[in-house]
C-alpha cells in the first residue's frame, strides 16, 4: 500500500484506504445509501406491524389464551370475548367465493387465452382487470341495493334446487353469508382470471401441438394438456384470490349480516372477522374489547400472510408476473 | 371420426368459456350502466361544492369529503411514494443479493396485508397516543398501503429500462448515481408516473382502513389534526344509513369516486401501452 | 467496502513500480517504428466468476491507428476491449489481474470516470439516449461539465460533423434521436463519443446489426476519424478488419494468439490457428 500513496491521481486507489464519510462524498455512495435505507424502511414497516399488533392485543391474549379462537360468546358489554364466529364467517364467505368464482374464472381465463383471437382478449382482459380496479365500497353500495334485493326475488328458485340440505335452510331476509359470498366472487374473478391467463398464454405452443396433432379436440387439448401444465400457477392465481377475499372488508360488511353467531345455514347473516373490526373499532372501549379487536387483527394478518406466502411461490414458479 | 359425444363435449365445454367471459365482462359493464343511471343522473354541480345538510334537509354536497380524500391522498403520496420509488431504485439498480430477495418478499407479503389491518396499525401508531382520529392517521394508513405497490412498480419500470442505455451513460464516463438519474430515470419516467397514478387510485377507493383513523367529518376539517371527511367513507356511511335522499347522495358519491378511479385506470394503461415499454 | 465499486480485482502491489517483466518486453521488441503506443496491456487475466475469458493478454494499442481485434465468438476479444475503460465492472464477479497503462498511467488507479471520458466506447447495438438527438451529444458534456452552455450548439454541431451525421440530422436537432434509422443511430452514438473528446475510442462490433451501405459510411468515418483519435474495433468481420484496420490481434479460447501489422495478419500469419481462422477453416 505505500507505494500507492506516492501516486498523484484523484482516484480512490482501493475502497480501505478511505473512511466511510470520505466515500459518502461520492453520489455513487449517497444514491446505495439513500435507497438502501428506504429498503430497509420496508422491513422496519412490516417488523412495527407486527409488533404493534402483537402488544396492543396482549390483555385479550393473556386473559383468554387460546380459547379466544375457539370460542362463539362476543359480548363487549360482560367482556367475554370469543373470535370463532367471525373466523367462521371470514372461511365460509371465501370458500363460497372460491367455490363459485374458480370455475366461472378459469372457464373465462381460457376463453381469453385459448379461444379468443388476441386483439378481442386484450380488449376483454382490460375490461376485466378494471373491474379489479372498482373500490370495494362500491361493490357494497350494489351489493346492499342490487344484489340483495335481487337475492331475495330469485331465493324460492335456489330452495325448490337446494332447500334440501341444511345449508339453505331457514328464512333469509338478503342480508346472510351466501350474499356476501356471492359479492365476493365478483371482486376477486378478475384477479384469477386476469393471472390464470397470463399463466395459460405461457405454456408453450409445442404442448398444445402435440395433442392436436394426436387427434385431440381443441377442448380435450385445452382440459387434459394446457391445464395441467398451467396448474401451479392457476393455483397461485387461486391463493392470491382467496387471501384478497379474507381480508375484504367493505363489501362483506355491507351484506353479510353483521350478527356474531354461527348459523348451520347460509341464508343466515353472519359476521366476518374484517367487518367486526371495521364496525366496532372506532367505539372500541377499554384495552380488553379494544384489545381483542387488534388480536382479530393479528389473526387475519396471520390467516393472509400464509394464504399470501404459498401464493406467491405458486405464481412465481410459473410466470415472471409475482406482483399484482 | 371424432365420436359425437367428444364433438359435442368440445362444443359445450368451449361455449362455457365464452359465457363464464360474457359474465365477468358483463359484470363491469352493468356496474357502470347501473351507477351512471343511479348516481351519473342525480349529480348536481352541488355535489362538489357545498357541505352535507343535516338529516331532512334536501340538496347539499361532499366537497368537504372531496377535499379530505385529496388530502389524504396528498399526504399519503408523500409517505409511500418517495420510499417506494427510492426502494425500487434500490432494487432495481443496486439489488441482486439475498438481501434483496428478503425485501421483495417482504414487500409481497405487507402488499397482501389487509387494508383493515393496515387502519389498526395506523391507529395504534397515531390514534391511541393522539388520544383523536386526524387526517393524519388517515394519510399514513393509505401511505403504507401505497409503499409495496410503489416499490414493485418502480422496480419493474427501471427493470425495463435496456442496459445498453445504462452502458452508454456509463461509458460516457457518467458515475452509476449519474447513470441512475439522467438517463435510466428519465428513460422508464412515463411508466414510473404511471404506476404512481395507478397507485394513487387503488388507495383513493379505500375505505376500511379510514373508518378508524380519518374517521369521518360533516365540516370541513382543517389542518391535518383533526378527523375528516373522506369520499369512500361518505359513501360507506350513506349507503348503510335509513334516509333515502342520503342513499342517494351515496350513489351519486359512488358514481364520482368509481368515475375517478376507472378514468385514472384507462388514462394510464393508455399511457403504458403508447410508451411502447415491455413492463406493465 | 463500497458495494457500487467492484470488488478492488487488483493485487495491491503497485504494479507500475515493478520492473517490466518479460511479456512486455517481448511487446517492446515487436514495436514497429515509428509507432507510439497509447495502451499498453501487460499480462492480463480475466475472470468470470470460475471461468477464465483471458489468459494473460499482453499487447500494445499503438496512437492514432486503428487496431482491430478478430476471432471467433466467445473468444475473448470483446472482454479485452471491455477492460480497456474497465466497463466490465458492471459485471458482477469480475475479476481482473494484470497491468493496463495509458499514457503511462495505470487505469486501475484513475478514477473510472476519468478514464471512461478519455477512453470512449461505442457498442454493438445503437443504444442513443431516450432524448432529443441535441441531447444525445450534449451528455456527456454536461455531466462532465467540460462545455459551457454558451458552446454546447457549437460543441454540438462539432461532434455531429466529426461523425458525418450533421448534413442529415442538422434539422431535427430536437427531434427524438429513436426517429433515425439503425445506421444514423450507430454514427449518432459515435458522435455522441466523440463529444467528449476521448483520446481512444473502443468500437464493439458497431455495424453487427447495420446494412452493407451504413457500414460502409462507418468505416469511412473511421477512417476519417484516426487522425484525431486512437481506434480500437472489434468485429467478427474479417474483411472488415482488412479494410479498416492498421493493426490485428487474433483472439483465440481467451488468448492473443498473433499481434500484427493487418497486412501480415491477413497475407502471412505465422501462427497455424490464425491461417486456419483467416482462410476460414474454422470459427
Amino acid at each position: 500500500m505505500a507505494a500507492s500513496s506516492t501516486t498523484n491521481f484523484s482516484a480512490r486507489p482501493s475502497g480501505r484506504a478511505s473512511t466511510f464519510w470520505q466515500r459518502l462524498r461520492s453520489g455513487d455512495d449517497i444514491a446505495y445509501v439513500v435507497t438502501l435505507t428506504c429498503a430497509l424502511t420496508i422491513l422496519a414497516i412490516t417488523a412495527l406491524l407486527v409488533f404493534e399488533l402483537y402488544k396492543n392485543s396482549a390483555v385479550p391474549r393473556h386473559q383468554f389464551g387460546w380459547s379466544f379462537l375457539v370460542t362463539t360468546t362476543w359480548d363487549p358489554v360482560a367482556g367475554q370475548f370469543g373470535a370463532l364466529p367471525f373466523i367462521y364467517g371470514t372461511v365460509v364467505t371465501s370458500a363460497l367465493a372460491l367455490l363459485m368464482a374458480i370455475p366461472l374464472g378459469v372457464g373465462a381465463a381460457i376463453f381469453l387465452a385459448e379461444l379468443a383471437p388476441m386483439r378481442i382478449s386484450n380488449a376483454l382482459t382490460f375490461l376485466i382487470e378494471l373491474l379489479a380496479a372498482v373500490p370495494s365500497v362500491i361493490f357494497g353500495l350494489l351489493g346492499i341495493f342490487v344484489l340483495v334485493p335481487a337475492l331475495v326475488s330469485i331465493e324460492p328458485a335456489i330452495r325448490s334446487v337446494l332447500g334440501w340440505t341444511p345449508l339453505f335452510s331457514g328464512p333469509f331476509y338478503g342480508v346472510s353469508i351466501f350474499s356476501a359470498g356471492v359479492v365476493l366472487t365478483v371482486m376477486i374473478i378478475p384477479f384469477i382470471i386476469s393471472i390464470s391467463r397470463e399463466v395459460i398464454l405461457a405454456v408453450p405452443a409445442e404442448q398444445r401441438d402435440g395433442a392436436l396433432a394426436l387427434g385431440a379436440t381443441k377442448w380435450e387439448t385445452t382440459w387434459n394438456v394446457v391445464i395441467p401444465f398451467a396448474k401451479k400457477g392457476i393455483m397461485g392465481s387461486i391463493f392470491l384470490a382467496l387471501a384478497r377475499s379474507l381480508g375484504e372488508t367493505m363489501a362483506v360488511t355491507m351484506v353479510i349480516g353483521n350478527e356474531p353467531k354461527i348459523h348451520q345455514s347460509l341464508f343466515a347473516p353472519g359476521y366476518s372477522i374484517a367487518a367486526v373490526i371495521a364496525n366496532e373499532f372506532a367505539e372500541a372501549t377499554g384495552d380488553l374489547y379494544l384489545g381483542a379487536l387488534i388480536e382479530l387483527g393479528l389473526v387475519l394478518f396471520g390467516l393472509t400472510i400464509i394464504i399470501n406466502g404459498l401464493a406467491r411461490v405458486l405464481v412465481l414458479t410459473t410466470t415472471k408476473k409475482g406482483a399484482i | 371420426m371424432l365420436s359425437l359425444r367428444r364433438k359435442t363435449v368440445n362444443a359445450v365445454m368451449l361455449s362455457l368459456t365464452g359465457v363464464c367471459t360474457v359474465l365477468a365482462v358483463g359484470t363491469l359493464l352493468f356496474i357502470l350502466g347501473y351507477l351512471f343511471l343511479h348516481g351519473g343522473t342525480s349529480l348536481t354541480l352541488d355535489f362538489f361544492t357545498k357541505l352535507p345538510k343535516p338529516v331532512g334537509e334536501p340538496g347539499g354536497g361532499m366537497a368537504n369529503a372531496l377535499l379530505g380524500s385529496a388530502k389524504l391522498l396528498l399526504l399519503a403520496s408523500c409517505i409511500g411514494v418517495p420510499i417506494g420509488f427510492l426502494g425500487g431504485v434500490y432494487l432495481a439498480e443496486f439489488g441482486g443479493s439475498s438481501f434483496s430477495f428478503v425485501v421483495r418478499y417482504t414487500t409481497d407479503l405487507l402488499n397482501g396485508v389487509p387494508s383493515i389491518v393496515i387502519g389498526i396499525f395506523a391507529y395504534t401508531l397515531i390514534v391511541l397516543p393522539q388520544g383523536h382520529f386526524s387526517t393524519l392517521a388517515g394519510g399514513l394508513a393509505l401511505g403504507v398501503m401505497m409503499i409495496p405497490i410503489a416499490i414493485r412498480s418502480s422496480e419493474d419500470f427501471l427493470r425495463a429500462v435496456p442496459v445498453s442505455l445504462r452502458e452508454g451513460a456509463m461509458a460516457l464516463g457518467a458515475s452509476k448515481a449519474k447513470t441512475i438519474l439522467t438517463v435510466v430515470i428519465p428513460a422508464a419516467k412515463a411508466g414510473l408516473l404511471t404506476g404512481i397514478m395507478l397507485n394513487l387510485a387503488r388507495v383513493a377507493g379505500e375505505t376500511a382502513p379510514l373508518i378508524f383513523t380519518a374517521f369521518g367529518n360533516r365540516y370541513w376539517s382543517p389542518g391535518w389534526e383533526q378527523p375528516t371527511a373522506a369520499l369512500p367513507v361518505m359513501i360507506y356511511t350513506y349507503a348503510i344509513s335509513p334516509y333515502p335522499d342520503w342513499k342517494q347522495q351515496a350513489w351519486s358519491a359512488g358514481f364520482v369516486l368509481l368515475m375517478l378511479v376507472l378514468a385514472i385506470n384507462v388514462f394510464a394503461r393508455m399511457i403504458l401501452s403508447k410508451g411502447g415499454h415491455a413492463a406493465r | 467496502m463500497s458495494p457500487m465499486q467492484a470488488p478492488s480485482p487488483r493485487p495491491v502491489s503497485d504494479v507500475t513500480m515493478r520492473s517490466h517483466p518479460f511479456p512486455m518486453q517481448t511487446v517492446e521488441e515487436k514495436k514497429p517504428a515509428g509507432e507510439l503506443a497509447k495502451l499498453s496491456a501487460t499480462n492480463l487475466v480475466f475472470h468470470y466468476g470460475s471461468f477464465q475469458a483471458l489468459h494473460g493478454i499482453s499487447m500494445q494499442v499503438y496512437e492514432n491507428r486503428v487496431t482491430a481485434f478478430i476471432g471467433p465468438s466467445g473468444c475473448g476479444k470483446s472482454t479485452f476491449l471491455r477492460t480497456l475503460n474497465r466497463m466490465y465492472e458492471t459485471i458482477r464477479n469480475a475479476r481482473v489481474e494484470g497491468e493496463i497503462v495509458l499514457d503511462g498511467e495505470d487505469i486501475f488507479k484513475l478514477e473510472v470516470s476519468e478514464l471512461r471520458r478519455r477512453v470512449g466506447m461505442v457498442f454493438q447495438r445503437p443504444n442513443p439516449f431516450p432524448k432529443s438527438i441535441f441531447d444525445n451529444i450534449a451528455y456527456g458534456p454536461r455531466i462532465n461539465g467540460s462545455v459551457s452552455r454558451s458552446a454546447m450548439k457549437d460543441h454540438v454541431e462539432q461532434s455531429l460533423r466529426r461523425a458525418a451525421l450533421w448534413d442529415e440530422v442538422k434539422d431535427k436537432l430536437h427531434h427524438s434521436a429513436y426517429g433515425l434509422s439503425g445506421g444514423q443511430q450507430q454514427r449518432l452514438c459515435i458522435a455522441r463519443a466523440l463529444a467528449v473528446n476521448p483520446e481512444v475510442l473502443l468500437l464493439d462490433e458497431p455495424c453487427s446489426s447495420l446494412d452493407p451501405i451504413a457500414t460502409a459510411k462507418i468505416e469511412d468515418l473511421i477512417f476519417q476519424l484516426k487522425d484525431s483519435c486512437t481506434i480500437v474495433i472489434v468485429t467478427h468481420n474479417m474483411q472488415q478488419a482488412a479494410r479498416v484496420a492498421d493493426y490485428t490481434g487474433f483472439f483465440l479460447m481467451g488468448k492473443l494468439i498473433e499481434f500484427d501489422n493487418t497486412t501480415v495478419i491477413f497475407k502471412n500469419p505465422a501462427k497455424k490457428e490464425t491461417e486456419d481462422y483467416i482462410t476460414g477453416r474454422f470459427g
